[in-house]
């Protein structure tokens, strides 16, 4: 078995992309911006729910339980999903995954899809295989049109195209779709898709989409959205396949309940999607009259099987969590390498790639709680995070240079004289590198402090010397 | 009341006028404060960095420092965050029952410096004296892990002569996150220099926090850019007075 996330294996470490990437300014600026309007409204939204701890606490729970009982659940979907007339596929990896929808295109015969709302298929890297075979795919959710036709990476979750702005959104479409002229302003750009989408939706034959929610007891699939693209897609084709991860399982239609109400606030910040698709099966003579269901693992049986770390696969997707953090705000997604980008990004892709490819994300992070504040189903990432780093350590994955700082630093605090003894010696080998009470030119990761920052000196006297000494001149 | 002081590591070595003002305060305050010198760190650097055995024996050790104390006082919400967060997961970890019982009696018994202040000996206004222009960083620990909410606020307000300004963007990280500073050192600095435009936004003389970590990398970064503006512990603005002011 082989799993794969997207192209994250070959992507470079975090701090070097990241490093790039803020020196692009137009990013950053489209990014801040991007994220400052949608926490504004989030925010606002959040505030007016008097229950809303109360229902992140009801959503926790739901997953918790979904997640233990995961192989029930599962069996209980497939059971109701083909009882209502759909098919469903068990793809281990990637590439199973891939093998299966290629093998369902052949079957029908058909050269094109159009596709909607499936962060999956990136991480499964669906596009290039359906390509490799002969097969056009068409991404028909605006931000991930944009995405394709820049032929660019996905940078938010929910927001893929976040990183760009109206106009080089504008100069993208006009290239890509040969248009002569096109305005910047948004109804000009969403014209412009929409002319080029309807013409795809009415002539292409089979869909692809992923989904937010698959319900064990009904064997319905919930896909939202703000566009209604999504709704054309789940319901003009003659075939609809639906890549479904998993984690995307809820045991009973009611728990919709909670999850409809956390996911758009979250989002959004809308109080609800303007597009809630629900589907059952097929059903004659309405909608797509052959409907197939991938459920993908590609990893996911071993985030389940690590009991600290179970919680990442609770995720809804609703991209707070990135908006939220600091770090995500100043770098944009791509600095993440994965189509999984911030914090839930740095704890989902090295567990489902494997840590020795991405021993970089867990420490991309202040772990300053952020996301944890916001996520609507609770998930504590920055305590994964710190379990994550754990594991790095104890694999043999962090550097030579800090392994020994760390054991040297645990050794002189083993002991109140020891550290006394630490702090004398530090005193004398700061010597070389102080002038006027600062550190200067200082080596390794140390001088990577003073780039922008200085450093006072290690003063004369700790406290507990003054503590002793004080000690001394007043006897107790 | 006794009072131990668990200064913490950084404390110590870099920042003794921070464990010496907690000492004057509380001392001020008709306590007496006692500095058991077999301590040394609460293991959170090594925790959060992902050596879990080396802070494993760190807290081992602090456990074995502070038994039978009365009251801890911590002048550093995130060694308090790492106590009452990480230190009963690490217990349970052990599969030790004594180890959990002794995190389990422990825990009601430490306190951030603020909370210790208005919590436990119900002060607001300690009798400081500091005529300056200030503004308060909140740091994430103290926000999200502790949520002191305005607890050093009401301290700041209620020192004769002082100035308190509204930091802009207040909940936003600083950027230090420890070893993150310098993993990744160029995220850091980017998030910093949003802290510290903030904190120039103010017009402060003074920005001050209950954690000496975050004011290591604001202080760092205000000190290079020659600023003027200088960082300064809660506990040294609430150690000031008129006979001896500490600016």
């Amino acid at each position: 078995m082989s799993v794969r996330i997207g192209e994250a294996a070959q992507a470079p470490a975090f701090p070097i992309a990241a490093k790039k990437l803020l020196a692009d300014t137009q990013l950053r600026h489209n990014v801040r911006h991007a994220t400052d309007v949608i926490r504004a409204k989030r925010e606002r939204v959040v505030a007016e729910m008097p229950d809303w701890q109360e229902l992140r606490e009801s959503a926790r729970q739901i997953k918790k339980h979904t997640l233990r009982y995961l192989d029930s659940y599962l069996e209980q979907f497939e059971e109701a999903c083909t009882r209502a007339g759909g098919r469903v596929h068990w793809a281990r990896d990637a590439d199973e995954a891939n093998t299966i929808i290629v093998g369902i295109m052949r079957t029908l015969n058909e050269k094109e899809v159009i596709k909607v709302k499936t962060m999956t298929s990136d991480e499964i890297r669906l596009n290039p295989a359906l390509e490799a075979a002969g097969i056009t795919p068409y991404e028909t959710d605006l931000a991930d049109l944009i995405v394709q036709l820049g032929e660019d990476r996905p940078s938010h979750i929910v927001v893929p195209a976040l990183h760009r702005n109206r106009m080089e959104i504008r100069r993208i479409f006009i290239e890509k779709m040969k248009l002569k002229e096109l305005g910047d302003r948004p109804e000009d750009l969403t014209n412009a898709a929409r002319r080029y989408l309807r013409e795809k939706f009415l002539r292409v034959r089979v869909g692809i989409s992923g989904a937010n929610f698959a319900i064990a007891e009904t064997g319905g699939v919930c896909v939202v959205e703000s566009e209604g693209n999504g709704r054309m897609c789940l319901s003009l084709p003659q075939v609809l396949i639906s890549l479904i991860g998993i984690e995307k399982i809820i045991p009973r239609f009611e728990d919709l309940e909670v999850f409809l109400q956390l996911l758009p606030r979250s989002a959004t910040g809308e109080r609800m999607n303007p597009y809630n698709s629900l589907w059952t099966g097929v059903a004659a003579g309405d909608g797509p009259q052959e409907f197939h269901v991938v459920l993908l693992d590609n990893g996911r049986t071993k985030v389940l099987a690590d009991e600290a770390a179970r919680d990442t696969l609770a995720c809804i997707r609703c991209g707070a969590c990135l908006n939220a953090c600091p770090v995500y705000r100043q770098t944009g997604g791509h600095a993440y390498g994965s189509v999984y980008a911030g914090p839930i990004g740095a704890i989902l892709t090295p567990q489902l790639q494997s840590l020795e490819h991405s021993t970089s994300l867990p420490y991309a992070s202040s772990l300053c709680g952020a996301c944890y504040e916001v996520c609507p189903v609770k998930i504590n990432i920055p305590e994964i995070l710190v379990h994550l780093r754990g594991k790095i350590v104890e694999e043999g994955g962090a550097p030579f240079s800090e392994r020994l700082a760390m054991k040297g630093a645990a050794f002189a605090l083993s002991h109140g004289n020891r550290f006394a003894s630490a702090q004398k010696l530090a005193r004398v080998v700061q010597w070389p590198f102080e002038r006027d009470g600062l550190l200067k030119n200082l080596p390794g990761l140390l001088g990577s402090w003073l780039q922008v920052r200085d450093l006072p000196a290690v003063p004369l006297e700790s406290f507990r010397d003054w503590w002793a000494k004080r000690a001394q001149e007043i006897p107790s | 009341m006794l009072i131990s002081l668990f200064v913490t590591c950084y404390n110590d070595v870099l920042f003794p006028e921070t464990g010496k003002a907690v000492v004057k305060v509380l001392e001020r305050l008709g306590h007496t404060v006692e500095f058991r010198d077999a301590q040394t760190c609460c293991g959170q650097m090594h925790y959060n960095t992902g050596y879990r055995r080396e802070a494993l024996s760190l807290m081992r050790h602090f456990l074995d420092v502070f038994r039978g104390v009365e009251v801890v006082c911590v002048p550093s919400a995130s060694c308090v965050a790492m106590i009452r967060d990480s230190f009963p997961r690490m217990a349970a970890e052990t599969n030790d029952a004594g180890v959990a019982d002794q995190v389990e009696e422990l825990l009601p018994r430490v306190f951030e410096f603020s909370e210790l202040l208005i919590d436990k000996l119900q002060v607001t206004d300690v009798g400081a004296f500091y005529p300056h222009t200030v503004t308060l960083h909140t740091s994430c620990h103290s926000l999200r892990s502790l949520q002191v909410g305005d607890r050093p606020m009401r301290l700041l307000r209620s020192v004769r002569g002082l100035t308190l300004t509204e930091l802009p963007n207040a909940d936003q990280c600083c950027g230090f996150g420890g070893t993150f500073a310098v993993k990744n050192a160029e995220v850091s600095a980017a998030m910093l220099s949003d802290k510290t435009r903030c904190v120039l936004d103010t017009g402060s003389e003074v920005c001050t926090a209950g954690d000496n970590s975050c004011l290591l990398q604001i202080g760092g970064a205000l000190s290079r850019q020659q600023t003027g503006v200088k960082c300064l512990h809660l506990a040294e603005i609430l150690a000031a007075t008129e006979s001896g002011s500490q600016s």
